[in-house]
């Protein structure tokens, strides 16, 4: 079974995130990328699936500006055995991302494609369960074990209040949630190899997918500082406070 | 407490910048070597550095390595971390592929040896001694020793040891004493060492120790030492290891610092080992390791600063106390808004910078010493390689110990309360002047070796490097670039008059250049950062006039200009002092002191 996995790059997740000065989104020139942490457990899961036996294939794949081909590399170094990037300077919306990954899949045609659940760059948590939905099959979100078996797969998900067990027809859709597993440290031998395992570079228009924005940006700005508090006296005060100064009550 | 983030971008810049890497990658070996691999390279080691490592810093230092009567076991989580950093395979980054390493340029090996360093300097030990041990092995023993041991040190699952101290011989070595009696093809070793580092542990299932003795027939004196490979555990027929060999550690010493690490004495009672080498050529052929060892220690000296300015940046941005003269208004300010907190921090970070770039830029001469396939190119990175040992090993780790020391002095009356982890950092620090050859055997090898021998010829080259850099201020815009310029004409000129002086006078006025090697030492360490330090400010202009990151590289050039500005100066005190001589030094009798 070929595994599918897709990865983006992100602000590091050590970064204080700034919006640019003109409010039209996030800085991200001098900032140090990374792999978004939930695609790391995503490519770490594939690759113990290889180890196990249970995958033939670990493919990884990222959409974006040429600069993604380092975080490909560090999912080669991982362990996967080789990368594609649908290299564009476009910006990517869910939607777009999803119809890419859709038409990369009817290409590869993997029996699993694993994602992280969200980006922490915009939080969407979209791209997986429209990539399901594209695709006609089961989707496997918020993943905290994944147990392949004879042409299905069975997810433990993560719920409010619990886990629950679901099982899927493969080809099948998981997005991989915190606790699924911890990525591992990179080996150095692996960041040698990682440099000769082979790297796609394939265009958006190849795939003649329409990736033009649906959402628009009005305005990136940070949340506004807190006003400092005041001291009450009393209970009947601040009961008297609630009610009408900040009208909570 | 702050927790340790590899400062790798500030290492890309001295790799990418400062050395030219286009230069190691077309070495023969390194062709892999470019921006891309150096930053997933340092990326990972950072990973494994901040968050394996560091964390077992600070409670290593607290539960420290312990002797039984078993032998010696490591520090809590040691052994675990350990297992992860050679499986990662970072043991044999800088070894050779015929050996399983990775074959990669010693400049990277560095950068990684800081990253070891600065997270946990216990710890980071013992892979260093292995190495040395490497080293001594690849160059001296024969092929059945190389076959039977370097594979598995260089994967890190044996480690080596450096046996050199005796009570009687520290610094002189003529003193050895521990015999090695021939038997068969082996010998049968005797004898007492002491400060033996990771002398014994209970990491690796083999340890291999390389140890100084005298043949039965030698001369006396170090013309007569001989160097033994002496494995723990001998090895069986098959090459695994089988019986004990009679090497025992009989305990381990009680130290200011570096509790992690096991300071071992080990006792020879007859033990088995192998001549490694030409007899009596022992103390030549220790000093492969030794040299690699010397720059490796000088490293230390740059990984503790910068530990100890990672933590006293967290905490004077953390620390609430009184109100600023910036800004006027009641509010009460973290200690960073304080000029003196500035000038303490400034001090660290513009003395980390400088110690980084200097050891850089020589790892880069060691690459090109070994590897470039022009013999006078080789030759004359070994002269510069050999001139700057001293300088990196001596300069770092003294002033190692000035840094460390402000970092303690950023905390206040917190600093010297363990719980900070500042007070760790001076203390593991203090060892680094002392082991792998004291602050004076640096200076006077600076002054006899490095520049009377050779009649400044090796200082000259370097001299004329400097004034380069000097011509590429001149052509250079800025007022930070002039004023750079203007504080580092002037301690060039010290630094060659300081090297003529010397020249002119060892064999005349020894007592004098004796007396005054130290202070020479540390003003060539001064002056060479100076001059890194105006590189990195030439190439940080040169990036910003290209539309680079204004905040990185704005700070280089204003942490090159404070260097210039605070620190070079001294450069021209340091020889007033020295010329001064010894007369004031010599004058009383023993006696009277």
């Amino acid at each position: 079974m070929k595994v599918l996995v897709a990865v983006k790059r992100v602000v590091d997740y050590n970064v204080k995130v700034r919006p640019k000065a003109d409010g039209t989104g996030v800085e991200t020139a001098n900032v140090k990328m990374s792999m978004n942490p939930f695609d790391e457990i995503a490519v770490e899961e594939a690759v113990r699936l290889q180890e196990a036996g249970k995958a033939s294939e670990v493919v990884v794949v990222s959409l974006g500006v040429s600069a993604c081909q380092d975080t490909l590399r560090t999912a080669l170094a991982m362990g996967a055995d080789r990368a594609i990037l649908v290299e564009t300077d476009a910006e990517l919306q869910p939607l777009a991302v999803a119809k890419l990954l859709k038409a990369v899949v009817d290409k590869e045609q993997p029996g699993l494609v694993i994602l992280g659940k969200q980006a922490i760059d915009d939080d969407c948590n979209q791209t997986g369960q429209m990539l399901a939905a594209l695709l006609g099959c089961g989707q496997g979100t918020f993943a905290s074990k994944v147990e392949p078996g004879d042409g299905l797969v069975t997810v433990t998900r993560e719920v409010d209040g619990g886990a629950e067990t679901v099982e899927l027809k493969l080809p099948a859709v998981i997005t991989s949630d915190l606790r699924l597993n911890e990525p591992r440290y990179v080996k150095l031998p692996n960041i040698m190899k990682a440099k000769k395992k082979p790297l796609e570079v394939l265009k958006p228009e190849a795939f003649g997918v329409d990736v033009t924005p649906r959402l628009k940006t009005l305005k990136v700005a940070e949340p506004p500082k807190r006003a400092g508090g005041v001291k009450v006296a009393s209970v009947a005060e601040l009961v008297d406070k609630l009610k009408n100064v900040a009208q909570v009550l | 407490m702050s927790s340790y983030t590899a400062p790798v971008r500030d290492m890309r810049f001295v790799i990418g910048e400062l050395v030219d890497l286009d230069a190691i990658a077309a070495l023969p070996g390194c062709e892999d070597v470019g921006p891309d691999l150096v930053e997933a390279v340092l990326e990972e080691a950072g990973k494994l550095a901040g968050n394996v490592l560091d964390p077992l810093n600070q409670q290593a230092d607290r539960n420290g390595a312990r002797w039984t009567e078993a032998g010696v076991v490591a520090a809590p989580g040691f052994a675990e971390a350990y297992q992860q950093f050679i499986e990662g395979g970072w043991n044999g980054l800088a070894c050779p592929t015929e050996y399983d390493g990775q074959g990669l340029p010693e400049l990277l090996g560095t950068a990684t040896h800081e990253m070891w360093n600065a997270a946990n300097m216990a710890f980071a030990l013992c892979p260093m001694l292995t190495l040395g041990a490497i080293e001594a092995i690849q160059h001296y023993a024969t092929d059945e020793l190389k076959a039977a041991y370097l594979a598995n040190m260089v994967a890190g699952t044996w480690t080596g040891t450096m046996n050199l101290t005796e009570p009687q011989a520290g610094s002189d070595l003529a003193a050895v004493r521990s015999k090695a009696v021939p038997e068969g093809d082996h010998y049968r070793i005797s004898g007492q060492k002491i400060f033996i580092t990771w002398g014994d542990h209970d990491m690796t299932d083999n340890v291999v120790h390389l140890v100084l003795a005298r043949l039965p027939d030698a001369p006396a004196g170090v013309r007569g030492i001989s160097l033994f490979l002496v494995p723990k555990f001998l090895l069986n027929a098959d090459g695994t290891p089988g019986e004990r060999n009679t090497v025992q550690c009989v305990s381990i010493e009680h130290k200011l610092g570096i509790h992690g690490s096991p300071t071992c004495v080990l006792a020879f009672e007859e033990a088995i080992g192998y001549l490694v080498g030409t007899a009596n050529k022992g103390l030549a052929h220790m000093f492969t390791m030794m040299n690699e060892a010397r720059l490796k220690v000088g490293l230390q000296g740059l990984a503790q600063a910068d530990r100890a300015y990672q933590q006293a940046r967290w905490y004077a941005n953390d620390r609430i106390q009184g109100r600023t003269v910036v800004d006027q208004g009641d509010a009460r300010s973290p200690i960073i808004n304080h000029p003196d907190v500035r000038r303490m921090l400034m001090t660290m970070r513009a003395q980390a910078e400088a110690m980084r770039a200097v050891a850089y830029t020589t790892a880069a001469q060691v690459d090109i010493a070994r590897r470039h396939p022009d013999e006078a190119v080789r030759k004359a990175a070994q002269a510069r390689v050999d001139l700057m040992i001293p300088i990196v090993k001596g300069w770092s780790t003294e002033t190692g110990q000035d840094v460390t020391s402000i970092g303690i002095q950023v905390h206040g009356g917190m600093g010297y309360v363990e719980e900070t982890g500042a007070a760790q950092y001076f203390r593991d620090a203090r060892i680094t002047t002392i082991y792998e050859g004291t602050t004076a055997i640096q200076a006077n090898d600076f002054v006899g070796r490095k520049l009377a021998l050779d009649r400044g010829a090796a200082m000259q080259a370097l001299l004329a490097d400097m004034r380069a850099t000097l011509a590429g201020l001149d052509a250079a815009d800025g007022e930070d670039l002039a004023v750079i310029r203007t504080r580092l004409a002037p301690a060039v000129d010290a630094l060659e008059e300081a090297a003529d002086w010397v020249v002119a006078n060892y064999e005349a006025c020894q007592a004098d250049v004796l007396g005054a090697a130290f202070n020479l030492l540390m003003m060539a360490g001064c002056v060479c950062g100076g001059w890194q330090m105006a590189r990195a400010a030439l190439a940080a202009s040169a990036q910003l006039a290209a539309g680079g990151d204004p905040k990185f590289y704005g700070a280089k050039l204003v942490t090159a200009r404070f260097y210039a500005e605070q620190l070079l100066p001294r450069a021209g005190a340091l020889l007033t002092v020295a010329k001064a001589g010894a007369a004031s030094m010599m004058a009383l009798d023993p006696e009277q002191f």
